[in-house]
């Protein structure tokens, strides 16, 4: 009699479990109605866009790839194309594969919250947002030349000259690099030693290789907009 | 009312209509298990689900509507194959006809164009909102790999299409982005340390891309099988994987 009893209590805890029919399934179905009368009232409305035939002798100005590879077209003005172009990308896969097995911190499985993990939610977002930004400015702000117009400038083709461009020299660029990178890494290991416990040597270099390296884009961006530089390393093999 | 009872046991009470409904539906908690399990679609999903896996606050059902949105995709790619010739004498003319002359030609293009940048914006929302659960905490750390991967794939979807109106803006559009090939390091011939591998123009791997040196007939060719053939394949199986994957972990997560 008590064993059954106990079966019964523990069976009602865990089951909190609802019939996919039509639980579930009813609110799949109103989600595709959604969409679709969505999408079809929005194509009934506004055209796919269609330009002239293409011209390998006339060249668009500005030439925009598809808007969401315009947050790496817009890095392109402050690094070179292997950079922005293919080392970045791979740089952002990579990272968020590797998200999973160097986030070992157990809680917030399963459910939102901001106060259990905060470092994790506050690195992602700034990286999601900051990606959004960027095409922002790709999409809007960018126009002949890629030079930059405010939403209510027009675009025209004489906007003032910018201003020129010098590069660091070398010595200095790689001892700021390898400043960075090697302060970028150590601080935070010698300041929250808890953390570098927890998470272990290995999974804390690649977290916070990766972390360094996304804000070491945006840093880069910020010495071209604040003083003019186009490279912090530039060598015949390769500039950064 | 006594002639609508008749008609609907004219229907439903036949060997026909029996052998494709198998059972009636009363509401029972068997016919709802039945429902779902009998059903080659619906049996993706079990019989019953955590009740916060419902919630739409919960999953934002992104998941769910970016597979929506793949399939509806499917549907009007489909169609649109029946007017697209991937040559570049008449790929242009084709997707003018569409916009013109084909009847619902231009609301086809048109609803698959503003699909396929749904698409792109959904599966992001889907990865944010997994983030924001740590639905990728153990056991699922794969099934977000796959789902990296599946992020990828959406991108490049939308990529290949964008090319194949054979218009200005998808001409340079897609020059601007492979060019960005030819400056892969070691692999691109203007790349860092091309030298090492003999990289030329004509034998990077940009070239491999476009099956030549500029945009051409055959990069045309080749964006144009990736996009109805490779890569969808290659993203349903993924598909495939990521939802076998999340019944196999246990379902949509939740606290514990
Ligand atoms: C074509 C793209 C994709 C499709 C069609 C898709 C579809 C789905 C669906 C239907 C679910 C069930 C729960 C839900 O709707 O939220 C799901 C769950 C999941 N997805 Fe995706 N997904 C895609 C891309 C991604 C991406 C880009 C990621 C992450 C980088 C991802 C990671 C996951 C994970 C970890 C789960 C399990 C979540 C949980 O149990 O709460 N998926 N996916």
């Amino acid at each position: 009699m008590a064993v059954s009893e106990q079966r019964n209590v523990s069976v009602e805890i865990k089951d909190d479990k609802v019939f996919t029919w039509p639980n579930l399934v009813a609110k799949e179905f109103l989600a595709a109605i959604f969409v679709t009368v969505g999408l079809l009232v929005y194509s009934y409305f506004v055209d796919a866009p269609l330009r002239e035939l293409s011209n390998p002798g006339q060249a668009e100005n500005p030439a925009k790839a598809p808007w969401y590879f315009l947050g790496l077209q817009e890095a392109l003005v402050y690094f070179d194309p292997w950079f922005a172009g293919v080392v970045l990308p791979s740089i952002i896969i990579l990272g968020l594969i590797v998200i999973p097995y160097v986030d070992n911190n157990p809680k917030g499985n399963g459910y939102y919250t901001f106060r259990e993990r905060k470092f994790a939610v506050s690195t992602f977002m700034f990286g999601y947002i900051f990606w959004y930004i960027l095409i922002y400015i790709g999409t809007a702000l960018r126009g002949p030349f890629w030079s930059f117009f405010w939403p209510w400038e027009e675009w025209t083709h004489d906007f003032p000259t910018p201003p020129p461009l010098h590069n660091l020299p070398l010595p200095v660029g790689i001892a700021l690099l390898l400043g960075f990178y090697f302060f970028g890494l150590v601080l935070p290991a010698l300041i929250n030693r808890k953390f570098f416990n927890k998470i272990g040597i290995i999974r804390y270099v690649i977290t916070m290789g990766l972390m360094v390296t996304m804000f070491g884009t945006v840093l880069k961006m910020f010495l071209r907009l604040a003083f003019n530089i186009k490279y912090m390393i530039a060598t015949p093999w390769i500039n950064i | 009312m006594k002639s609508l009872q008749e008609l609907k046991k004219l229907i439903t009470e036949n060997e026909i209509w029996r052998s494709v409904f198998r059972h009636g539906y009363t509401d029972t908690p068997r016919n709802r298990v039945l429902q779902i399990i009998s059903n080659v679609w619906l049996h993706l999903h079990p019989a019953k689900v955590r009740e916060h896996g419902t919630k739409i606050r919960f999953t934002w059902c992104m998941g769910g509507i970016t597979f929506f949105i793949f399939l509806f995709e499917t549907l009007t790619g489909i169609l649109l194959m029946f007017y697209y010739t991937p040559d570049v004498n008449r790929a242009y003319a084709d997707i003018v006809d569409l916009m013109y002359v084909v009847p619902f030609g231009r609301f086809l293009r048109n609803s698959h164009r503003w699909g396929a940048h749904a698409m792109v914006i959904t599966v992001s929302i889907h990865m944010l909102r997994v983030f924001l659960t740590g639905s990728y905490k153990p056991p699922r750390q794969f099934n977000w790999v796959v789902g990296v991967f599946l992020l990828v794939l959406t991108f490049l979807l939308s990529f290949t299409g964008y090319l194949l109106p054979w218009d200005q803006l998808g001409y340079w559009a897609i020059t601007v982005g492979t060019n960005m090939a030819r400056a892969t390091p070691l692999l691109g011939h203007e790349g860092p340390f091309a030298y090492i591998l003999g990289m030329e123009a004509n034998n990077d791997i940009r070239f491999a891309l476009l099956g030549g040196t500029s945009i051409g007939a055959p990069a045309l060719l080749r964006a144009y099988v990736w996009h109805c053939i490779g890569i969808p394949v290659i993203a349903s199986a993924l598909m495939m994987v990521h939802f076998w994957r999340v019944r196999k972990d246990g379902g949509i997560s939740g606290p514990l």
